[in-house]
């Protein structure tokens, strides 16, 4: 372990973790925003729209982020589409994701029991209301473990990144390297990272689960 | 105040209500007893629509539900919103409560009244509070459902339904999934109900709970109303042998 070398790259090596949690955290936020749009589209049931969504998520789902991110970056100029690396490497997570995202919303959308949706029109209450007030707050609750495991995985398909030249954590520790010859330190350096990294995201997943859980269990404290 | 005539139901090739006529005046307490799968919660859930029908037709105080007979004589689906009117005047309390688990009791019975009958939060929750109490869990309004047992549960349930002040109720099975020492609080609550002049249509396998406080029993078997009358006729005169065989069944089960 050469702590010197280290210590030199440090700054370097933190502002790619700063990099690969902007991009995370932007890409994610993408991902789900666009995959509940994708879920709550769905549930409008047009058949064609339908479809188009299926094609969608079947081709960001059945195809590897790197391809993704190569076609979108390399083959974007070719139609137009001339994205700074990282922007790309935003954008790419976003979309691979979304597709991931909107399964998770529909199968939250799956778990309301039909009674509860059942009870809300029975008293006349308006689909809109019924979707608001009702579904909506049960599948989001069904769905959220989920949605922090896909964060998470999500995280580590960050260092993706680095083959499109985003200065993130990967490419910091790459230059490291070959500039040092310290592979191994380097490594070692970036599981700490990442670690760090899903640690912390795990740890606020399950913090808001209990929270979620806990609101329903407990006795509202007094107002 | 419902009037049933003809009803045919399918469900794909399965004919699950056959030319069902069923009558339930204003104040007036009727159950519906038979086997599982005979149609009783078919036809009851037939009533607000919440199950479409096929044939036949069933009036809330003189209309039509789910359909509008068009000027050429033919019968279309009724628009969304004359259908929400109309369910607005029919409570309904389901087998499994169907509390909205993230909100609390008193949430539950608030959130049509904002919502449907557009009253303020503070109106809504006077109106809640109220209805809690009747039901006897004044003391659970901010209880969330995960907390509170089956009884009180579908206790907050049947206060949600009655806070619209609906001009008739219906129970699918109130007390099916409570435990035995639980049917007694949730009975009480639709006695009181009976008492005061709700007209209710009850479906239940309570026999003892049908025969004091029904005004009529229909005993409904593959889809088809196979004898009715007042509880004493069903349950002690009737020649019908299925409604024997059934009695006898549940005779056997509950005696020790």
């Amino acid at each position: 372990m050469d702590f010197e070398v280290l210590w030199r790259y440090a700054p370097s090596l933190l502002s790619g973790f700063g990099v690969t949690v902007l991009c995370w955290g932007a890409g994610g936020a993408l991902g789900v925003a666009l995959g509940f749009l994708i879920a709550l589209l769905n549930r409008l049931r047009l058949a064609p729209l339908r479809r188009l969504l299926r094609v969608f998520i079947e081709v960001f789902r059945g195809t590897p982020f790197l391809v993704q991110l190569f076609l979108l970056y390399a083959g974007g100029p070719y139609i137009g589409l001339r994205l700074s690396a990282t922007t790309a490497g935003v954008i790419g997570l976003g979309l691979y994701s979304s597709a991931y995202f909107a399964e998770i919303f529909r199968g939250g959308f799956a778990a309301v029991p039909v009674g509860q949706i059942e009870a809300a029109t029975s008293v006349g209450m308006k689909p809109f209301d019924v979707l608001w007030r009702v579904t909506l707050p049960a599948a989001l609750i069904a769905a959220l473990p989920p949605i922090v495991n896909m964060l998470i995985v999500l995280s580590k398909e960050t260092v993706v990144l680095s083959i499109i030249t985003v200065p993130e954590l990967m490419y910091q520790m790459q230059t490291m390297a070959a500039e040092t010859f310290t592979a191994f330190d380097a490594i070692f350096a970036m599981a700490v990272f990442y670690w760090l990294l899903v640690e912390g995201v795990s740890r606020l997943g399950r913090r808001l689960e209990a929270r979620v859980t806990a609101f329903m269990a407990e006795e509202a404290r007094p107002a | 105040m419902i009037e049933i005539r003809g009803l045919d139901k399918s469900f794909g090739a399965h004919k699950v209500l056959r030319g069902v006529d069923l009558t339930v005046g204003r104040s007036e307490v009727v159950c519906l007893i038979g086997p599982s799968g005979s149609g009783k919660s078919t036809l009851l859930r037939c009533v607000n629509f919440l199950e479409s029908y096929d044939a036949g037709e069933v009036r809330i105080a003189g209309k039509l539900i789910g359909y509008e007979d068009a000027p050429d004589g033919t019968r279309r689906p009724m628009g969304a919103w004359r259908l929400r009117e109309m369910r607005r005047e029919i409570g309904m309390v389901f087998q499994h409560f169907n509390l909205w688990p993230h909100m609390s009791a008193l949430r539950n019975v608030a959130e049509p009244l904002r919502r449907v009958r557009g009253l303020s939060v503070s109106e809504a929750d006077d109106r809640a509070r109220a209805m809690l109490k009747r039901v006897g869990l004044s003391d659970k309004a901010a209880a969330y459902p995960s907390r509170l047992s089956g009884g009180q549960q579908q206790r907050v349930a049947i206060a949600r339904a009655l806070a619209m002040q609906p001009r008739l109720m219906l129970f699918d099975e109130p007390t099916s999934a409570l435990d035995p020492e639980l049917v007694g609080e949730v009975l009480e609550v639709m006695k009181s109900l009976a008492s005061e002049g709700m007209t209710m249509l009850i479906v239940t396998h309570e026999m003892g709970f049908a025969a004091h406080v029904a005004d009529r029993i229909a005993f409904i078997d593959d889809g088809r109303i196979v004898d009715e009358g007042r509880p004493r006729h069903v349950f002690h005169e009737s020649a019908e042998p299925r409604v024997r065989q059934f009695l006898q069944t549940y005779h056997d089960r509950n005696s020790f």
